[in-house]
């Protein structure tokens, strides 16, 4: 059963390697297209191998303003990852035990993945437009100059944006947590309580360590998610655009290789980021002891 | 007997309150503020606080009379089914099978984990320049195109490869076939191997052990990938916009449509259906499982 060199192995690895190619194959062909000479189209063949449509994109020709949405999706991104980690942590290490409210917060989690996502930018986005009527109001009522001259809506990347991404971003980094600690070793924490140390060593020295190649793979989720994501986002960024906002604009309008010029930018970037998130955990797992 | 440890651990509860709070604010109040604005008037400038039952009467407008044959509504649903029950297939059958070879074939640890990243690294990659990447092979001049007619197995280009139900079909199975393959290889992982070998050493035979063996040990996977991939596939705008070019209808882009013209009350209306049937679907499916357990 199940031995290399069967005719079982041989139909699984085929499928198995149709499948990788079925997912690398087409983002290949638009890094080998975005090499396309000048006068080169959407499609193959290639006219001439250059630089050009890089150029383009990095004089912006044509297009709106890129290089401002990609400075925002990475400090949106940072920040992001920067709160998943550190509340998927603090919530994981509280999971650990039974507390009140821990099975409906858990089924929340697991709620907010699977909700669809144009339902919860939808909800996102009445909030905050509920808001801005609460404020305008307040500003009529009390004739606050400030309000009535220069409030437009609360909705904007760090009110309502980077919420709507967390709650996408927040429950893949709880159930990593999860998978952690269900395999935890406990004994080792009662060990170090015996030796004398307190919670707070016990927490740095002892399950950080541990934890810590999970806690990147936690990171790793919370920036590339927030780099590229696009459904949740779709109605609560305000009046400014993320990378993936702009990009999905551009499929309609854009019939140059420029787009995928970009793409492979912006895939650069996340293959860029999974390699030192991945080569981080590598090296945290296989460090040596001393 | 073994003595059982006991573990001190500081009660750590308050930690979970900043994770709970941004699931109130940013979860269960738009949640909640939608199915109360669902019953809210409009007008072209303003949203009206009201009660009003308006909204879904609007939506079900015709559809129990078929005057004029299926209703709008039904007609979206139909064709948002459609999409989710061919996306489910697809991507349980080759997620199944990658997850299959990944688990039972691949025995070396190291190269098992490099298979799966290779099946993992564009889930953290950009979903649109994965749909996007799609047209230089399928479009009208596409790879797939040229190929074929100088191949000589066809004289005009095939039409139907981008911009149609097809290529949205392709499109989610690229895009959410990972979600069966993580659970489904979870529970493959947790299967005692000598369960296997003493079905092999009964007489079974390799699909006899698939079949009566792998899939019931498999079921809870099978089901959470399963409502992944359904709960995604039907509140899909993106991949249907895109992949159909702009053509093809689906429940979600009747809400982001409303959406961009303002007509919120109304949008928040088809949400709250879209809510209760993807609700209903869950339900049905997790009769069959406890998610707690499987992690």
């Amino acid at each position: 059963m199940h031995k290399k060199g069967s005719l079982g192995f041989f139909i699984f690895l085929i499928i198995f390697s149709f499948f990788v190619v079925f997912l690398y194959g087409p983002i290949l062909s638009i890094i080998l297209l975005s090499f396309q000479g000048p006068s080169g189209g959407l499609t193959f063949p290639l006219n001439g191998f250059s630089l050009y449509w890089f150029g383009e994109l990095w004089k912006g020709s044509g297009l709106v303003d890129i290089g401002a949405s990609f400075r925002r999706s990475i400090m949106l991104g940072i920040f992001v990852m920067i709160l998943t980690v550190v509340l998927s942590v603090s919530a994981g290490l509280a999971f650990r035990k039974k507390f009140i409210g821990s099975d409906l917060l858990f089924y929340t989690t697991i709620a907010s993945l699977i909700v669809p996502s144009i339902v919860l930018s939808l909800g996102v986005a009445l909030e905050f437009r509920l808001i801005d009527s609460i404020i305008i109001t307040i500003g009529e009522m009390f004739e606050i100059q400030t309000i009535l001259e220069n409030f437009q809506t609360s909705l904007g990347m760090y009110t309502s944006g980077f919420g709507a991404q967390l709650t996408w971003t927040l429950p893949f980094g709880l159930l990593i947590m999860f998978a952690i600690f269900n395999r935890f070793d406990k004994s080792l924490e009662e060990a170090a309580r015996d030796l004398g140390a307190n919670p707070n060593q016990t927490f740095w020295y002892v399950v950080f360590p541990i934890i810590a190649p999970s806690i990147v793979g936690i990171a790793l989720f919370g920036f590339t998610l927030s780099y590229d994501e696009l459904a949740r986002s779709s109605q609560v960024m305000g009046a400014t655009n993320t990378l993936p906002l702009d990009l999905r604009g551009l499929t309609t309008t854009v019939t140059t290789p420029i787009i995928y010029a970009l793409g492979t930018v912006t895939t650069s970037i996340s293959f860029l980021v999974i390699g030192i998130s991945l080569s981080f955990v590598y090296l945290l797992r296989h460090r040596k002891i001393k | 007997m073994k003595e059982k440890i006991h573990i001190f651990q500081p009660k750590l509860s308050w930690l979970a309150i900043p994770f709970a709070l941004i699931f109130i604010a940013y979860f269960i109040v738009p949640l909640t503020l939608t199915l109360i604005v669902s019953f809210w008037d409009y007008t072209e400038y303003s949203i009206i606080p009201d009660f009003i039952v308006g909204n879904y009467i609007y939506i079900f407008d015709g559809c129990f009379t078929f005057e004029n044959g299926l209703c709008l509504t039904f007609k979206t649903y139909i064709s948002t089914f459609f999409f989710c029950f061919f996306t489910w297939l697809i991507t349980l059958l080759l997620g199944f099978c990658v997850a299959y070879f990944l688990a039972f074939y691949v025995n070396s640890l190291p190269l098992q984990i490099t298979l799966f990243l290779i099946c993992t690294i564009p889930f953290w990659t950009s979903n649109v320049i994965r749909m996007v990447s799609w047209i230089p092979l399928l479009g009208r001049n596409g790879l797939v195109n040229d190929t074929l007619i100088t191949l000589g197995l066809i004289q005009e280009p095939i039409e139907w490869l981008l911009y149609s139900s097809f290529s949205v079909i392709l499109a989610l199975v690229h895009l959410y076939t990972l979600f069966m393959i993580v659970p489904i290889f979870n529970s493959m992982l947790r299967i005692d191997k000598e369960v296997i070998e003493a079905a092999y050493d009964s007489g079974a035979n390799q699909f006899q052990i698939i079949k009566n063996v792998i899939i019931p040990l498999c079921k809870p996977g099978i089901i959470i990938g399963s409502i992944f991939v359904i709960t995604v596939v039907m509140g899909d705008f993106l991949t249907i916009g895109i992949m159909g070019g702009q053509q093809l209808a689906s429940i979600g882009k009747i809400i982001n449509t409303e959406m961009n013209y303002l007509q919120l009350p109304g949008a928040a209306a088809n949400s709250v259906i879209l809510l209760f049937i993807t609700i209903f679907i869950i339900i049905v499916m997790t009769k069959f499982i406890d998610i707690r357990k499987e992690l």
